[in-house]
């Protein structure tokens, strides 16, 4: 389990997160919602060591963040950025071998190249393995970049709006996947979101923060309303129920 | 692809080693060979840390424009030269061997450029630009404090000073030789050993926390590394700004890796056949008087800008 408790996070005298409390329960995907500047990726940044905790405590399975070794911490828990450099003159394959870097020091045993074969196959990156990233068009190059984090094979998984630059099949598929390897693998999976139609259609629970503290936390259904909207994201945009799940019609 | 590509240079790099050994010899072989052999092998190992100093500094920066020398390291250098010199007098000066002054600036341009560039480089996100600037200042700062320093110290000292502050390829101090090739040797042992963990540093600032690679220790030892290769080439021929830049510029374009265990090699192997080439043409071949530095500071000096003004427009 991820606890993060009492975060408080000031970037040029600028308060970005208060007082943060929350617990990310083992397995499952949450969504982390919010609007822009909310303080989304920072927190994320803050659990993957990016940033250094200003007060507060933020720990991984029992133990203090900071107890980990960098060597240790990345066989358990992975990022993917919101931002990635673009010109990157790496192949596609040699990409999602480096997600292989925590156990093979850069070195591909079998086992690696096994893992990076099947990455690549259920990311339906095959096709494109040899080409380099700085050829490659916005949603292939952000597909790479999340199969890499995918074959680091850690039981955490941060994923900072993965869905940027996708089209609907690569978007729905990828959260099929994330959803089914949650649940199956026992893996926890937090990713930032601004769809709230695919948080509320594939994640277990939905996290939503704004202007630096936690406002709501929850499952889809009991989250995701037109007071939920209002408040949240101050916009007046309506929600119905299909079936079970909440839909925004946007 | 890549296995032809290293083909030609390794056979470029003995053709042209073969013909500044052999080219317009006169009088005794034995003698020319054993020469001529010395300054091959100062302008080989001159060429190779310049070159690998400049990828290990571009790799831990990730930008393909800022060098070692444009942030100004051999300038620090030479100002550190100037510093003990005028503290100490040529007299004191003239009492330490050689390469034991080379050793205590070794250990003193490490300790100082350690200090200053992992202040500078702590803001990763600042701009290259930003970087770039900031690099240029540093040098001139730095030329400035020896100039300055020079003017008051007297005429006996400043000739020692002179001969360390300008670039020269032709002339190479035997002494420092021996040192400096099993310096640079150890060097390239300990890079080659962390050839992985490059390639994975020069991903960012995110993916390498992500991927277990502690940047900042990374970035530490890679300035150790840097310091000692600059260290060796400004103690051998003098500050050259702009040679690095040039031979990195043509392995990136020839050699289309992101593995450092390919671009190291060739980058190697294309500052020994510049160097080693560019003496043979300009000394044998068009028996020209140029300075080798300068023709060299002057194609570095053009790649400099075409790099900028296209990072300008993009
Ligand atoms: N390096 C920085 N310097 C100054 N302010 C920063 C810095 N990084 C983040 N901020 C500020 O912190 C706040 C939160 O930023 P953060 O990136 O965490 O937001 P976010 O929720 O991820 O937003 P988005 O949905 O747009 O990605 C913003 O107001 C941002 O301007
Ligand atoms: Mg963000």
């Amino acid at each position: 389990m991820i606890r993060i408790t009492d975060i408080s996070h000031q970037i040029a005298g600028q308060e970005i997160l208060h007082r943060v409390n929350l617990d990310i329960p083992q397995g499952g995907l949450t969504a982390l919602v919010g609007p822009n500047g909310a303080g989304k990726s920072t927190l994320l940044s803050l659990v993957a060591r990016l940033l250094k905790a200003q007060s507060g405590r933020i720990e991984i399975n029992g133990k203090d963040l900071s107890q980990y070794s960098h060597a240790d911490l990345a066989k358990l828990l992975a990022i993917l950025p919101q931002v990635l450099t673009s010109t990157h003159r790496i192949s596609v394959k040699d990409l999602v071998g480096f997600g292989r870097y925590p156990y093979s020091r850069g070195r591909l045993g079998p086992q690696d190249r096994k893992v990076v074969a099947q990455v690549l196959q259920s990311f339906e990156l095959q096709q494109i393995q040899d080409r380099f990233l700085d050829t490659l068009s916005g949603g292939q190059r952000q597909r790479a970049y999340t199969a890499m984090a995918w074959a680091q094979d850690t039981e955490y998984l941060l994923l900072d709006e993965p869905l940027n630059n996708l089209d609907i099949a690569a978007s729905r598929s990828l959260m099929a996947r994330l959803k089914t390897l949650a649940k199956q693998e026992q893996r926890t999976i937090v990713i930032v979101l601004h769809d709230i139609n695919y948080a509320a259609g594939y994640a277990d629970h939905i996290v939503a923060l704004k202007a630096g503290q936690i406002v709501a936390a929850g499952s889809p259904q009991e989250i995701v309303s037109e007071g939920f909207l209002r408040d949240v994201f101050e916009t007046d945009a309506k929600v119905v129920l299909a079936g079970e799940r909440p839909l925004v019609v946007v | 692809m890549l296995r032809r590509r290293f083909f030609w240079l390794v056979l470029a790099l003995i053709v042209v080693s073969v013909l500044f050994l052999t080219l317009g010899a006169k009088g005794s072989w034995s003698f020319t060979l054993w020469f001529r052999g010395q300054k091959l092998a100062s302008l080989v190992l001159i060429g190779g840390a310049i070159s690998t100093a400049t990828i290990l500094f571009q790799t831990i920066t990730h930008n393909r424009i800022l060098t070692p020398s444009i942030m100004g390291f051999d300038a620090l250098y030479v100002l550190i030269l100037t510093v003990m010199i005028f503290m100490m007098g040529a007299s004191g000066y003239a009492q330490f061997l050689k390469v034991e002054l080379f050793l205590i600036n070794l250990v003193l341009l490490t300790l100082a450029s350690v200090a200053l560039f992992t202040v500078l480089l702590k803001d990763q996100s600042s701009d290259l630009m930003r970087m770039v600037l900031t690099g240029i200042i540093l040098g001139s700062l730095f030329r400035s404090l020896v100039q300055m320093i020079q003017r008051l110290i007297d005429p006996s000292e400043f000739s020692v000073l002179q001969s360390v502050s300008f670039a020269r390829f032709n002339k190479v101090d035997a002494d420092l030789l021996l040192v400096s090739a099993v310096l640079v040797g150890l060097t390239w042992a300990v890079i080659w050993k962390m050839r992985h963990r490059l390639d994975i540093l020069a991903l960012g600032v995110v993916l390498p926390v992500s991927l277990g690679a502690d940047p900042n220790r990374g970035q530490l030892l890679v300035l150790v590394l840097i310091s000692i290769l600059v260290s060796v080439s400004t103690a051998l021929v003098g500050p050259v700004a702009f040679l690095g830049l040039l031979v990195s510029s043509l392995t990136y374009r020839l050699i289309p890796s992101w593995h450092h265990g390919h671009i190291l090699p060739a980058a190697i192997l294309i500052g020994g056949i510049t160097l080693v080439g560019g003496q043979m043409v300009l000394e044998r071949i068009l028996h020209l008087e140029t300075p080798l530095a300068v023709v060299v500071e002057c194609l570095g000096g053009l790649v400099f800008l075409f790099l900028i003004l296209r990072k300008g427009s993009a």
